[in-house]
């Protein structure tokens, strides 16, 4: 049997035989796509890389933060 | 400071805190149960005895449990960083990246490769190499756990790195420097084994109430000699390094050790509180006795923080005023700077980086090499800079000193609770007294305080510094309206809490189905 196809079967079997309950993958499932699709997009951007194009921009920002909020 | 938001701050940090808390709750039983369940199987594979499988597997499944609704959970870490705390990730540079991409990676093949194989594989692959996978798990969780660990470390007690001025970043200029850190060596090995005690402590609750209930006798008494002795062997190797990290501190961040002692008048021969109740609304300077009351063993604290019970151990005011003598990092003695020489030549650095950066813009190359002189030679005071009173430097005092005293306590309790315990599951015939079946069961939330109390005595007495004595809360902070991140705060309290019921809920399911087929 193709490799490829043995390793998806290995899985697919396994997760298909599970028994733990399937309230269980509900809330794994539920708890991947409130952080993924909720909270990262709309509550979590990464403020250097969506405000900045470039590393230079972002290291001159940080600077300025740095040296200005000290005063 | 005037114009810092300290609400945007004190925002920024609880919801942190309550994501690293949360966190938290999963990890430890990761890292310690993997152990017991590959030491159960070895049972197994070693004896061929059908019921070392039964038990094996019915802890794997509370590990899976546990494993599943805890993953990921620490990657909403990482969305924090780029966003409440954008001038820390950026400032950073390559140190938390390299530790952070080696986890990601290796958690990644480890988890995704061998936990397969340990759950869907039974039948499947050769006894032997379930049994590598299921130790591959163990380690491979411990290892990911490392990596997270020297990253806190290195947080902790900067090394490895120098500063570059041209892009703001701190780079690694020794990654050995970075991973043995003695700081991050002790870091690694007490939190692991604290996982371990917890994880321990989680068995034996269980198969206690499994004996109460009396249900799968054998494999709870099994399951309690086993995990008893890892509890023993790791409980008294959390005392070793638990020691080896007081050390550090002592060493490298003496006010967090004055703040877990409560101590604010430093002095030779210093004293160990064992127990004691603070003053409240004790000020450093004030003359009121920080204690209503304490029990302490003399020169102690002396003798674990600097190994002779002479060593004249720095309090808060000491700190604070400066003047007494100290081991520098070279070895060599020195006077200690008060707070207020510190925080001028903090703010000599951070003028020279404003000045190196605009000679640098100028294309002034004779001021830039003045400036960066400058710079780095007043740069472990950088974060000084940013304070502008006595107060700033001093830790919430009573909540690091009561988590201190409740982690500490808690271990020694839960020692000899495995010794007992051991103790009477060993002797000719296996019995437990049933009040202490129920103080088993009992003992398992309170090795949930004392494993969170650790990690609270160690980024709370740490405060102010994000890194140590280089970046405080306040400039690590991103300006962002303070009241979008309370909203997110509250949300997140909403969630996890709703989660967490909800996948408690399932792991006493669980446990109450028991396991699966056969047994006695």
């Amino acid at each position: 049997m193709n490799p490829l196809k043995k390793v998806f079967l290995f899985y697919y079997e396994g997760f298909k035989s599970m028994t733990v309950g399937k309230s269980l993958w509900l809330i794994i499932l539920i708890k991947l796509f409130i952080m993924f699709a909720i909270l990262k997009i709309f509550f979590f951007p990464n403020l250097l890389k969506r405000n900045f194009d470039s590393d230079s921009d972002r290291s001159n920002y940080v600077i300025e933060q740095l040296t200005t909020k000290s005063k | 400071m005037e114009h810092f938001d300290l609400s945007l701050v004190n925002w920024s940090r609880a919801q942190f805190a309550l994501t690293a808390m949360y966190h938290w709750v999963f990890v430890p039983l990761t890292l310690g149960l993997a152990f017991i369940i590959a030491f159960m199987e070895t049972l197994y594979y070693k004896t061929k005895n059908e019921e070392w499988k039964r038990i094996t597997k019915f802890w794997m499944t509370l590990f899976g449990v546990n494993f599943a609704i805890g993953v990921a959970t620490g990657i909403i870490l990482e969305f924090e960083f780029g966003t409440n705390w954008s001038n820390y990730s950026w400032f950073v540079g390559d140190i938390f990246g390299a530790p952070l991409a080696i986890e990601g990676i290796m958690a990644f093949f480890m988890e995704s490769t061998f936990i397969a194989v340990m759950f869907f594989g039974w039948n499947k692959v050769s006894k032997k190499f379930h049994l590598i996978s299921t130790w591959l798990v163990a380690i491979g969780a411990n290892l990911s756990a490392l990596w997270i660990l020297v990253a806190n470390a290195w947080m902790q007690h900067p090394a490895g790195m120098h500063f570059n001025p041209e892009t703001a970043r701190n780079e690694m200029n020794n990654f050995w420097d970075v991973l043995f850190s003695p700081v991050a060596i002790n870091k690694f090995l007490h939190t692991v084994s604290s996982g371990y005690v917890l994880s321990a402590i989680f068995v034996i609750g269980v198969s206690a109430w499994f004996i109460l209930k009396g249900r799968h006798l054998l494999l709870a008494k099994r399951s309690i000699i086993i995990a008893s002795v890892f509890g023993l062997v790791t409980s008294l190797f959390l005392v070793l390094t638990g020691d080896g990290s007081a050390y550090q501190v002592a060493q490298k961040q003496p006010m967090k050790l004055a703040a877990m002692e409560g101590l604010y008048e430093g002095s030779e021969g210093a004293p160990l509180v064992v127990v004691g109740a603070l003053t409240p609304g004790k000020e450093y300077n004030d003359s009121r006795n920080p204690f209503v009351f304490r029990v302490q063993i003399p020169r102690l604290l002396s003798f674990l923080g600097y190994r002779s019970g002479e060593a004249f151990v720095p309090g808060v005011k000491n700190l604070v005023e400066g003047g007494y003598i100290y081991t520098n990092k070279e070895g060599k003695e020195q006077l200690a700077l008060s707070l207020e020489q510190k925080m001028e030549r903090g703010k000599i650095a951070i003028q020279a980086l404003a000045d190196y950066k605009a000679a640098s813009d100028a294309k002034d190359t004779t001021a830039m090499a003045y400036h960066k002189n400058l710079l780095d030679s007043n740069f472990e005071y950088f974060g000084y800079g940013y304070l502008n009173n006595p107060k700033s430097i001093i830790p919430n005092i009573p909540l690091t000193f009561y988590s201190f005293h409740i982690m500490v306590g808690l271990g020694f309790l839960f020692i000899l609770f495995f010794a007992v315990l051991l103790y009477l599951a060993l002797r000719k015939e296996f019995k437990i007294k049933k009040w202490l079946l129920r103080i088993s069961i009992l003992m398992i939330p309170l090795a949930y305080i004392a494993s969170q109390a650790g990690w609270i005595v160690a980024e709370v007495g740490r405060q102010p510094w994000v890194i140590q004595d280089i970046l405080p809360s306040v400039a690590a902070v991103s300006r962002i309206d303070s009241g979008a991140v309370q909203v997110t705060f509250f949300l997140f309290l909403i969630i996890f809490t709703t989660l967490l019921i909800a996948e408690l809920k399932i792991m006493f399911k669980q446990i109450k189905l028991g396991p699966k087929e056969g047994g006695k």
